[in-house]
């Protein structure tokens, strides 16, 4: 029992953090700006939001589950944000806020309702909601932006503000961090995500009800993509259809660089924010290093095609190890 | 217990969708006009008959869009350097084809599972056409290279919609009429039951990845001809778009059911719905809430009833 509870992917995680700081020395051998504090602050200030959204996901994923719709829940959650803001500037930041996450968590119940009642699978649910909360950004805005100039000082400051150096942006990644690990590891539901993607059949004959732990963690995703979404529309200053679009790619890549396998059951809260550290330094080392940002992209989709393999083969010889044949 | 078949709930809704069309613009019911609407699906029928076979055996394929703008960009470049229209045919082709077989690669030899394979290799594609295009056009096609978008095979029919009515034949004889066929059911009800039964299910896998490669290179040569240019955001979410009308054909995505008449039906109903709302003037962006909330009705509506009458069981 002790081996299934030590985490086997501790090697794999420490590897991929060397990578990371590999990257880091790499860079900074020839840009020796990029390692100062500010600037390491500045990285992860960008990835910040990445790594919010990054937890969500990878509670899903753990269930078996995948969320397409992140990215579309936050472009919506962050227009009905932005748009409260601009009728009723007067009021405090905490109501965007707090409709901002309202926003996305009703969203994101609403793909785990789905899931969970119909027991649709999760990658058509999301699929149709990819399109249709997008869609509806554009309706409630009727395809006009809103800019900074029509938010108010406090929504625009509050995720500039500094503390200590960091962002405060960055604390709420670092306590979001927190939190993902301890609710994995320390709490029932943290448990029950697991048995329920490691096992369905068998959580069930243990009294746990495996679609409801599965539209919880949707319904989670969806509050973190909502929360996302006020934070983007603060940070870029601007809210209108396209935002973000494309970014729950992003996401679902740096849940598999960090391990979280498609397969559930598997993936660590460290690990997870590693992967987004790693993509974080790419993406803000590419533009120093003087490559276009056209390649990113592409990068991305090297990075994750390896880390895919990697994780096929560690799968596969611990599937090896308990069935000793593999039929396929 | 079912009243209908599900293609005859789909023929039903075309010609519902046709018959308000019509309402719509008086003008509607003219060869020309049917036959421009048929641009609407063709390209992405052609890439759903494959992906049709590919989720009927239990995968998927995410990067079919990538896939035809590496093979446009291919192309583009060759087309630069004065290549003619035949050669571009073979570069094209072979591009797809080969991006498919590093799909199937994946998920054969690595034993990547599909979804996250089509993920990172959709990137990849896709990045690659924006790494070596950045922000310019690629423009410079020979002049028989448009006949492929824009030409007509006879009458108001298009070459487009010609190649795919050869091609869906094709499919249907493949999936419903071959052994071939028989053993993509097979794979997809139960894949290892398939292998113990003598089927090298790994083979079949590499093909079936292969093959919606190359039909997606085939798609890439159609739209860029009818575009007569590349940009490495062409085809841009059309991975979607395209499962969509397979989902909506009735294969389930959990493999060992589907039809090809029924992802045919649902790529025309889906081209004739964003047609008519075009003649309404709807923006695209609103087609995609329909789009969306039909994908979800096709899954949810038999899951509903079911859900209903008590039936639901623990898988």
């Amino acid at each position: 029992m002790r081996k299934v509870f030590a985490r086997p992917s501790a090697a794999r995680d420490g590897f991929l953090a060397l990578l990371t700081l590999a990257l880091i020395v790499a860079v900074s051998a020839r840009f020796p700006r990029f390692a100062s504090p500010g600037s390491l602050a500045d990285v992860l200030d960008d990835t910040s939001i990445l790594i919010l959204l990054a937890f969500g996901q990878m509670l899903v994923i753990l269930t078996r589950g995948i969320d397409l719709s992140m990215a579309s829940n936050l472009a919506l959650s962050g227009m009905v944000a932005a748009l409260f803001n601009r009728t009723f500037p007067e009021l405090s930041t905490a109501a965007p806020i707090a409709l901002a996450v309202l926003s996305g968590t009703l969203l994101g119940a609403f793909n785990g309702v789905l899931v969970w009642q119909l027991r649709l699978p999760s990658i058509v649910v999301t699929l149709g909601t990819l399109s249709i909360y997008r869609g509806m950004v554009y309706v409630l805005s009727k395809g006009t932006w809103v800019n900074s100039n029509q938010m108010s000082q406090p929504f625009l400051q509050l995720v500039r503000a500094h503390f200590t150096g960091l962002s405060a942006l960055t604390w709420l990644a670092i306590a979001a961090a927190l939190c993902a690990a301890f609710v994995l590891r320390y709490t029932v539901f943290g448990r029950n995500v697991f048995a329920v993607g490691g096992n369905p059949q068998a959580a069930a004959y243990a009294g746990i009800d495996a679609g409801r732990v599965q539209c919880l963690a949707f319904t989670v995703s969806g509050a973190l993509a909502g929360l996302c979404g006020y934070l983007w529309v603060s940070r870029f200053a601007v809210a209108y259809t396209d935002v973000a679009i494309g970014f729950e790619l992003q996401v679902i890549a740096a849940c598999l660089i960090g391990g979280a396998s498609i397969a559930g059951g598997t993936g660590s809260a460290l690990g997870v924010l590693i992967g987004c550290l790693f993509l974080g330094v790419i993406k803000n080392a590419l533009p120093l290093i003087g490559i276009s940002p056209f390649w990113q992209m592409g990068i991305n989709g090297v990075v994750i095609t390896i880390a895919a393999v990697l994780n096929a083969r560690g799968e596969r010889t611990v599937k090896r190890a308990i069935l000793e044949a593999e039929p396929v | 217990m079912r009243l209908l078949r599900w293609e005859a709930v789909l023929a039903l809704a075309l010609i519902a969708d046709l018959f308000f069309n019509s309402l719509v613009s008086p003008y509607f019911f003219n060869l020309w006009t049917l036959s421009d609407a048929t641009y609407q699906f063709t390209e992405k029928a052609i890439v759903a008959l494959p992906l049709a076979l590919l989720v009927i055996a239990g995968e998927i394929d995410i990067s079919v869009a990538g896939i035809i703008a590496l093979a446009s960009v291919a192309m583009g470049l060759a087309a630069g350097h004065g290549v003619e229209t035949s050669a571009l045919i073979a570069i094209g082709l072979a591009t797809g084809l080969i991006a498919g077989a590093v799909n199937g690669m994946l998920v054969t030899v690595f034993k990547v599972p599909s979804i996250v394979a089509t993920i990172g290799t959709m990137s990849l594609f896709r990045g690659t056409a924006y790494a070596i295009l950045g922000d310019r056009v690629l423009k410079g096609y020979p002049a028989s290279f448009a006949v492929f978008g824009q030409g007509y095979a006879f009458g108001p029919v298009t070459v487009e919609l010609a190649l795919l009515l050869i091609l869906a034949a094709l499919a249907v004889l493949a999936l419903h009429y071959s052994r071939f066929g028989r053993g993509i059911y097979a794979i997809g009800a139960n894949a290892i039951a398939s292998r113990w039964s003598g089927l090298a299910v790994d083979r079949y896998r590499f093909v079936l990845f292969a093959l919606t490669g190359l039909m997606s290179g085939i798609a890439a040569i159609l739209l860029t001809s009818r575009l007569g240019s590349t940009r490495p955001s062409i085809a841009q979410g059309w991975e979607l778009e395209i499962v969509s009308i397979v989902i909506l054909g009735g294969v389930a995505v959990t493999g060992g059911k589907g039809t090809i008449w029924g992802v045919l039906l649902a790529a025309m109903l889906l081209g004739f719905v964003q047609f008519g709302l075009g003649l309404l003037n709807v923006p695209g962006i609103v087609m995609s809430i329909v789009i969306g909330a039909l994908l979800i009705a096709v899954v949810a509506v038999p899951a509903l009833s079911a859900h209903r009458a008590g039936r639901v069981t623990l898988s």
